[in-house]
């Protein structure tokens, strides 16, 4: 068989194989919550008969290893149970709580992706080409810079400065500024975009506004993501120009970007794959944050809400989407560095 | 890693730790000077946050949201508590609280994963694919999980948040740990009847300890930053201590007003932050003798 193809099935299998066993130990969350959960959430008044009644309803009676299979079945047949908040007569079922708001999630993060990737590449390639040089020295310490800042930093950074667009003239520090000053700046803020600092949409909001309203959660974790995609693809090439070929090439008299495009840039893929990809999975949890800070109703913040009122199949099946897209994505980069590994692709 | 690496060692074993140290120091560029001198400010205002501080941790005035003015420098809190205060007790809550952390989870990475290394066989495996598994899950959306079910009390966000992250300790240490597992010297010493202990100790440790120090940064920062995350998700610490990510969540409004109070708090943990990123990075560069990071 050819090594590339069985690697990456080898590869495929470990990826199911980490699935399951991540799946059985988020099922057990649900079995390792305190015996009177069900009392706790029914609340003081809560007969014995109530009690037993909501425990056969998400079904604790049964047997862990019964109720983990028909977990698992409803899940792939797209039923996710339903929630702690759901009551008599109003069954809320999980799935329809998280549909509209794993789209909202997922278009959040291929918007930062679409800006993020090339971004972060185009950057990596000119810091190489120009090493140890002003831009070199510039996009370092700013990008070691945002990559050492918390999310939420960052996005109330940005929430202010849109703010004080407004703001920032009518303010004492800007009173106690020389008048120039305080002009120039405020000519500075006005030509910020007045993106929204509350990105609510619904599902009628149209496309383009959407587009819009996202604006700042997607530039938010875009800063956050950029600095250490760049980092390793300059260092990717940068190690890679110090290899003999690359004299050779040098020595034909290639130009530099020509170098970087042609020699250095193909066998640097895998490490730079793997990171672009890691930092995608990092979106995962960066969401988080960055929804509850701009009251993006987005999965994250499903999540962060189920756990503070302890809706246990919820925070079950949030995470349970978390941790597949995170393992589906470090899957897609082993894959695409094994599959563009020049050395694998021709055997001895 | 390079060959002519002993000669260039022959140079520095003639002076000792100390002025090894120094000349290091003068040599470090104003980033690493920086970073040193922010964090010792921080650790002064943290050891000492009972008597800097103007007031009580938890001390409650009249008026709550308070702009700036000569009784509360910084304003006050939701709550009507001393902004000025509450950083500098945060201080001592928020780093003592990732410092904790960080070494609990660097005790248990560093001797699973070195003691992986040494032994290999079923206990590596066994521990690297524990880890493997671990790892697969983002450790925020972990974390969420777990508190969810323990509740969030300070002790369980120690234990969650250094478990979660022994995991990449471990990864680390058992990587430099199996480059020096397979060396001469450790052979010398397993043959001389020396223990795991011993060999762990006084063989590897030594030959392992740049990369894992600046490991030691990186983390700190990671787990900092994490803590800070579910602390401002409010699932961290929680009232009525003083903790940074949390005073963020607490007066987000003001920053619609145009305050810049509730960024002060969120600004203390950047600086801390990025501080470590440079004094890590100007590490890593001094002691590993490559001329590009990482």
């Amino acid at each position: 068989m050819n090594p590339v193809a069985r690697t990456v099935l080898q590869r495929l299998g470990l990826g199911l194989v980490t699935l399951f066993i991540v799946s059985i130990i988020i099922f057990s969350a649900i079995a390792m919550l305190p015996g009177d959960f069900a009392k706790a959430m029914l609340g003081q008044s809560a007969t014995p008969e109530t009690v037993a009644a909501f425990q056969r309803e998400i079904g604790i009676d049964r047997p862990p290893v019964e109720r983990y299979f028909v977990w698992v079945g409803q899940m792939l047949h797209g039923d996710f149970g339903s929630s702690f908040a759901s009551r008599t007569g109003y069954r809320r079922t999980v799935a329809e709580i998280i549909a509209p708001r794993l789209y909202n999630t997922m278009f959040l993060a291929s918007m930062t992706a679409l800006i993020a990737v090339p971004l972060a590449l185009g950057l990596g390639i000119l810091a190489a080409l120009y090493r140890n040089g002003w831009f070199d020295r510039l996009v370092n310490a700013v990008t070691l810079t945002t990559i050492s800042f918390p999310e939420f930093f960052v996005a109330y950074m940005l929430a202010y400065l849109v703010i004080s667009r407004d703001t920032f003239i009518g303010s004492e520090f800007a009173q106690s500024l020389p008048h120039w000053l305080a002009v120039s700046l405020n000519w500075i803020l006005n030509a910020v975009p007045k993106f929204p600092t509350l990105s609510n949409v619904n599902d009628q909001t149209p496309f383009w506004d959407h587009v819009w309203r996202v604006a700042l959660p997607a530039i938010t974790l875009t800063l956050v993501i950029v600095a250490h995609m760049m980092r390793m693809t300059r260092a990717a090439i940068i190690n890679m120009l110090a290899s003999p070929y690359i004299d050779m090439a040098r020595l034909k008299g290639m130009s530099p970007m020509a170098i970087v495009l042609r020699h250095a840039l193909p066998n640097a893929w895998a490490p730079i794959v793997t990171v672009v990809a890691f930092n995608l999975a990092y979106l995962v949890v960066g969401v988080v944050v960055v929804e509850v800070v701009f009251v993006y109703p987005g999965i994250g913040q499903l999540m962060v809400d189920a756990v503070k009122s302890r809706d246990v199949p919820v925070v079950q099946a949030c995470a349970l989407i978390f941790a597949a897209t995170y393992i589906l994505l470090n899957l897609t980069a082993d894959i695409i560095s094994i599959a563009t590994n020049p050395r694998l692709l021709h055997p001895r | 890693m390079t060959s002519y690496e002993p000669i260039a060692q022959i140079h520095r074993l003639r002076r000792s730790r100390a002025t090894r140290a120094k000349t290091a120091l003068k040599k470090a560029p104003f980033s690493a000077w920086f970073g040193i001198l922010v964090i010792i400010g921080y650790v002064i205002v943290a050891v000492f946050a009972h008597w800097i501080a103007p007031y009580g941790e938890t001390q409650v005035f009249s008026e709550a949201f308070a702009p700036w003015s000569q009784q509360f420098k910084l304003g006050t809190d939701q709550l009507g508590r001393d902004m000025l205060t509450r950083l500098i007790y945060g201080a001592r809550n928020t780093i003592g609280i990732a410092v904790a952390t960080t070494l609990l989870s660097f005790a248990v990475g560093v001797s699973l994963g070195l003691l992986a290394a040494l032994y290999r066989g079923w206990l590596d495996q066994i521990l690297s694919r524990a880890v493997d598994v671990l790892m697969s899950i983002p450790s925020l959306i972990f974390a969420l999980v777990l508190l969810s079910i323990f509740g969030s009390s300070i002790t369980s966000l120690i234990i969650i948040i250094a478990l979660l992250d022994s995991t990449r300790v471990f990864r680390l240490a058992r990587a430099v740990g199996l480059n020096v597992a397979v060396m001469e010297y450790v052979e010398v010493a397993r043959l001389r009847g020396e223990g795991p202990k011993w060999i762990i100790a006084k063989e590897i440790l030594p030959n392992v300890m740049p990369p894992l120090v600046a490991e030691f940064g990186l983390r700190f920062c990671f787990v900092f930053l994490t803590i800070a995350a579910l602390s401002f998700l409010g699932v961290g610490i929680q009232p009525p201590t003083a903790d940074w990510g949390s005073m963020v969540r607490e007066n987000a409004t003001l920053i619609t007003y145009g305050d810049v109070t509730p960024l002060l708090p969120a600004g203390a943990i950047a600086l801390l932050t990025v501080s470590v990123n440079f004094v890590v990075d100007w590490f890593l560069h001094a002691t590993s003798g490559l001329r590009d990071e990482k």
